[in-house]
């Protein structure tokens, strides 16, 4: 082995001794960082996607530098019930969206930048990305005390959170993400992270939860464009590039061919919803009904984001059997979601005879069975 | 750099080597010099940034990218930079690693001759070329230089059926790199070992001349000095595995197997090909081959040599072998995974490269695909299991037809009748092409009968269509290596890319049968669609009564051009249908029985007491009726401020149960997608529907029978019959289009 890696390094060095323009030059393809236009979460996911699929990256590396407007982003494995307040993002309209990558939740706005470092499977190396990002952020600003974890987060001050990653290894290419926090909403992360819905069972990936910091609070003269030219010039170095960023348009198909295909296919139910692993919900719930409350007790199979089994416990006769059970019918198969229950719910509805009672008590049982969704 | 083992400065690229500008990029604009022109004009260029760049791989790289990833994308592209190799004609199905390529391994095992990935040490950016061993076949006089004199050097190369240069490039083809550009000096890689050749110990077999010469004419080869043998893994086959796998780093597990095998294999032991895979079918059959290859430089058989292999391979088909596929080396020293999501199951049948399952370790989400073609026999793990790092996944029993199938495309071509066949013969036939392929023609639109199929029988890969993607969208090609279609090389170097061209810009000329790939697809009512269901089938009870007429609009639409600025101040989108709304909750103040309802046992009619007036909204999900709620009382402001309400929450997907049930009459403006009139269907419970078609301009006669511009909309009602009589639909119809084509007269009953 000694004997092998020194032959290596005279290799290496014989190489380099004979073509020294030549080697520079090399490098100087060897890379290339680039930018989104776009703040659209899943236009930028679909950018890593056609990256990740369509270039060979077999002589270079990619540097992706990208931003999104509010967007909650899970890992591949991942349940977003169990992850963030879906109910309060509808609200807010803060988007969704379910990466390719493993790990766990992360929430994006435009005071978070985003860093795709793409390789070869076999040049995969997280470390050395996060290490070339403090490296950076070092530079910029010296006094910063920042370091790595062997959860490869990056931490300020030991104690804050201020990155996490992901990876995701293909058969070929692989690529590694990261956070940066700089200036996001800390109020809207925290809130919008916090799962309200109850009696999950699950073996989705869950998130750990760390307590974040946005680098601005340290250093308010810090700014996201300061960092992302921070670490694109540390990139540009370590790889011997250019320190030029290329910007592209990731709705653009003569540059990228199929990007909308792709970017259409991570806004689907199917790919957000669909992808999460079977999961269980069972649960209870009050209902407060003309002076009185009764508990009902709710189960669900839930797969690849439809309901597979369900059983509703309602106090006996407070709704026609036959209209119970044909809510339960009805569900299974249908999506958990709450505009599909609710249209399903007001359609039986319209089957049965109609009167107020009937309709109010089965519009609060609805409502309180859309809170779970 | 771009020099040549000797030392001598390289060869600078001719003619031939525009073609290797990948069809895409060559129809860029900015590579367009670069094109099917008869190579001079691009060839300085090529040349010119060869030399600068010191011969970077891409060395075809168009001058001017149009853009960094195109730029990238040539890359991507096979970029066979042997000077004027002969191009093997069909170009085999294998990419980067592909079977064919994995045949080259075992033979090299045999000694016959050697291949290896070496790499270049300086950036170690990974170039990789062809290395051969010393043991190859001594020929008569092999010059070092000028590529138009250099053979083939076939017989010391596994497979006989191909002329090496064309071998060298394929498999070069998969890396983006070239023989030429090697240094002097490299490393070799080897299954993650480094190996040194010493400096002019190998040619560049891709340097030969266009065509390979006659065997008996092949000058001698100069000595070349073995490169040293990899020494953990001992396996001959061992370059192309450490190559194959992809990290080099992982390669020596897999390695290890299969150079267990090639060795049982050479110890003669029969069946310890039998347990082993696909690897051993390939490898026991390119050891044959090679010796069959002897067989045919001695007498100059091609024919004889490619029949010899082609029996042989039936033989090796016969058996068919399960395979343990094992989990590789993820990187990072990570030993386990979880396994998160499984693509196949068992008895699924899977090629080469598909996604087997989806693993997870340490926040990364790994793909493994297939090496194999074949049937799933296990899953050895269940979901949410650990797995282990060079323990068994899956048992694949290697499918016969499948799994020879690519080495096929390489052995039996003919190593130079291609020329004119290629594209003829494939164009007389059926198109053969796998399901998944069909597909991926079928998403991008693509009729397979264009696609010019490079695989055994000319079927299409999937290479073929991402090429053909690539030339329709002239930009980037995608990922596979071999994406480029290969016409044959002529034989004479002066001919360019004329015949590619050719084949590829004329339309099939001969009449093929349709093949239709389509699939039927059943899927299960879930959802909007069975509250579709349920609702229908429930209206299917009801004696439907029609009745239609067309409403003038004109006085309306001033009406609503002059107020629609005024609900903008107050920040709603004034629309028609409000007036449509409040008019026909006026027009049900007059008669009730509209706005009423019927029991199951059609004992009793309910009128109802409210207005809730329904608006079918076409949203993502599907079909919905949220209605507007006591319309009797609303004014229009008011219902056109609940309609925007609606609609926001409609397109978001939010609509609450209470916004969906308790209508009692609805109105359907399908004219906004368009059409006239329509047959609307009874919500049940409700009695009657409205459905509003779209307005147009259409000339109609005034009073003094004068023709006028008039706005025109048509109404088609439908109306529960059980209770409802024609006449009074009529009646209804009428004063609610009284009220919309003289809207001041709403003023006279609005409260």
């Amino acid at each position: 082995m000694v004997l092998q890696s020194s032959f290596k390094n005279c290799l290496q060095l014989s190489c380099i001794l004979r073509t020294p323009k030549a080697g520079f030059r090399d490098a100087a393809s060897g890379g290339l960082i680039i930018q989104s236009l776009s703040n659209d979460v899943y236009h930028n996911l679909a950018v890593e996607d056609w990256i990740h699929d369509h270039m060979n990256l077999e002589n270079r590396q990619v540097l992706f530098l990208w931003r999104n407007s509010p967007a909650v982003v899970i890992g591949r494995h991942q349940n977003p019930w169990q992850e963030c307040n879906l109910k309060l993002m509808r609200q807010k309209n803060i988007k969704l969206a379910r990466r390719r990558s493993g790990g766990g939740t992360v929430y994006h706005d435009l005071g978070n930048i985003n860093l795709t470092f793409f390789t070869t499977r076999k040049k995969y190396e997280r470390m050395e990305n996060l290490k070339l990002v403090v490296k950076a952020l070092k530079a910029l600003r010296p006094q910063l005390n920042i370091h790595v974890t062997d959860r490869y987060d990056i931490l300020l001050d030991r104690q804050y959170k201020i990155s996490g990653t992901a990876a995701k290894l293909g058969r070929t290419t692989a690529y590694h993400h990261c956070t940066l926090l700089c200036n996001a909403d800390k109020f809207v992360l925290s809130d919008v992270l916090k799962s309200p819905y109850k009696g999950l069972k699950s073996n989705a990936t869950p998130s750990v939860p760390a307590s974040v910091k946005n680098l601005f609070e340290e250093d308010p003269s810090l700014t996201c464009e300061m960092l992302l030219d921070a670490i694109a010039e540390e990139y540009a170095m370590q790889h011997q590039i250019d320190h030029h960023i290329t910007l592209i348009n990731p709705t653009d198909e003569t540059v990228l061919p199929g990007i909308n295909h792709k970017s259409k296919e991570l806004q689907t139910w199917e790919w957000i919803y669909g992808k999460t692993p079977k999961f269980s919900v069972s649960t209870c719930f009050n209902m407060v009904y003309k002076d009185s409350v009764l508990d009902v007790k709710v189960d669900m199979d839930v797969k690849h984001g439809r309901i597979e089994a369900c059983n509703i416990d309602l106090p006996e006769q407070w709704l026609p059997p036959a209209l119970c059970s044909e809510l339960v019918k009805s569900l299974s198969g249908s999506k958990f979601c709450p505009t599909e229950t609710t249209a399903l719910s007001s359609t039986l509805l319209r089957m049965c005879p109609q009167d107020d009672e009937l309709h109010s008590k089965w519009n609060l049982l609805c409502e309180n069975m859309t809170m779970l969704m | 750099m771009r020099r040549t083992r000797s030392g001598r400065p390289s060869r600078q690229l001719s003619a031939v080597d525009t073609r290797r500008i990948c069809p895409p990029c060559r129809g860029n604009g900015a590579v367009s010099a670069a094109a099917p022109a008869p190579a001079p004009a691009p060839a300085p260029a090529a040349r010119g940034r060869g030399e600068a760049s010191g011969a970077q791989p891409g060395a075809a790289r168009p001058g001017a990218a149009a853009h960094p990833l195109h730029d990238a994308a040539v890359y991507l592209h096979p970029v066979p930079v042997h000077g004027g190799q002969p191009r093997g004609a069909a170009a085999s199905p294998e990419d980067g690693e592909s079977p064919a390529e994995q045949r080259l391994q075992p033979a090299a095992g045999a000694g016959a001759g050697r291949w290896r990935w070496s790499r270049r040490g300086a950036g170690g950016r990974g170039r990789r070329r062809c290395l051969r061993s010393r043991r190859r076949v001594p020929a008569p006089g092999r010059p070092r230089s000028g590529r138009g004199q250099r053979p083939p050097a076939r017989p010391s190369h596994p497979v006989p059926s191909r002329p090496v240069p064309s071998r060298c490039r394929d498999r070069c083809r998969t890396h983006t790199h070239t023989h030429t550009h090697t240094g002097p000096l490299g490393e070799v890689y080897s299954s993650g070992r480094t190996l040194r050749a010493a400096p002019g110990s190998w040619g560049v077999p891709g340097a030969g001349g266009a065509a390979p010469a006659p065997h008996g004419a092949r000058p001698l080869p100069q000595p070349r000095p073995r490169p040293r043998r990899p020494v953990g893994c001992g396996s001959r086959g061992c370059a192309r595995v450490g190559c194959r796998v992809g990290g080099v780093r992982g390669g020596g597990r897999g390695c290890r197997a299969k150079m267990a095998a090639v060795t049982a294999l050479r110890s003669s032991c029969r069946t310890a090909g039998r347990l082993v895979c696909a690897h051993h079918v390939r490898s026991c059959s390119s050891i044959r081959f090679v010796k069959s290859k002897y067989v045919c430089v001695f007498d100059k058989s091609a024919f004889k040599f490619s029949h010899q292999q082609r029996l042989f391979r039936t033989s090796a088909v016969s058996c068919g072998q399960i395979v343990q596929f094992k989990l590789s080396d993820i990187g990072e020293g990570i030993t386990e995974v979880t396994v998160k999501e499984w693509y196949i199951k068992e008895g699924d049948s899977v090629s080469q490269f598909d996604s087997i399952c989806e693993v997870q370790s340490d926040k990364a989400s790994v793909t493994i695909t297939s090496r194999y073609d074949g049937i799933i026999r296990k899953l050895h793990y269940n979901l949410d299991e650990i797995a282990y790092v060079g323990k068994p996944l899956v048992d694949i029993e290697i499918d016969a037809s499948k799994g020879v199938a690519p080495e096929e495309d390489v052995v039996e071509t003919p190593a130079m009748s291609h020329e004119e066949h290629t594209h003829q013969e494939i164009k007389g036939h059926k198109t053969l092409a796998t399901p998944a392929v069909r597909r991926l023609a079928m998403e991008n639109n693509i009729k397979l009968s264009e696609v010019v199929g490079t695989g055994k029988d000319n079927r299409i890969l999937k290479e073929d269509i991402l090429n053909y993607l690539a030339k329709q969208t002239g930009a980037i090609l995608p990922p596979s290596p071999k994406a480029e279609i290969i016409p044959p090389l002529p034989k004479s170097e002066t001919v360019p890319a004329a015949p590619k061209d050719k084949a590829r810009k004329i339309p099939v000329p001969v009449s093929r049968p349709i093949v239709f790939s389509g699939k039927d697809k059943t899927e299960p009512i879930t959802g909007f669609h069975k509250a579709m269901v349920k609702t229908m089938n429930a209206a299917l009870k009801i004696p439907h009564f029609g009745y239609c007429d067309e409403i003038d609009l004109t006085q309306l639409v001033q009406l609503r051009e002059e107020m629609k600025p005024l609900a903008q101040i107050r920040g709603i989108k004034l629309s028609f249908m409000p007036f449509f709304i409040k008019a026909a909750s006026l027009g049900l103040l007059q008669y009730p029985i509209l706005n009423a309802s019927l029991d199951e046992s059609c004992q009793n009619v309910t009128y109802k007491a409210s207005h809730n007036i329904g608006v079918a909204m076409d949203t993502e999900q599907g079909l919905i009726v949220p209605n507007v709620k006591n319309v009797q009382v609303c004014s229009v402001f008011e219902i056109a401020s609940e309609l925007n309400r609606l609609q926001a929450l409609g397109s978001a997907g939010q609509l609450g149960t209470n916004d969906l049930t308790g209508g009692t009459f609805t109105l359907s403006n399908i004219g906004t997608i368009g059409g006239t009139y329509a047959k609307p269907v009874i919500l049940p419970p409700e009695v009657a529907i409205g459905a509003l078609g779209k307005i147009q301009i259409l000339p109609r006669f005034n009073g003094k029978g004068e023709i006028f511009k008039a706005q025109i909309m048509n109404v088609s009602w439908s109306a529960d019959h059980r209770i409802i009589d024609g006449a009074t639909m009529a009646r209804f119809s009428n004063l609610w289009k009284s009220y919309l084509e003289n809207p001041a007269s709403m003023l006279l009953d609005l409260k």
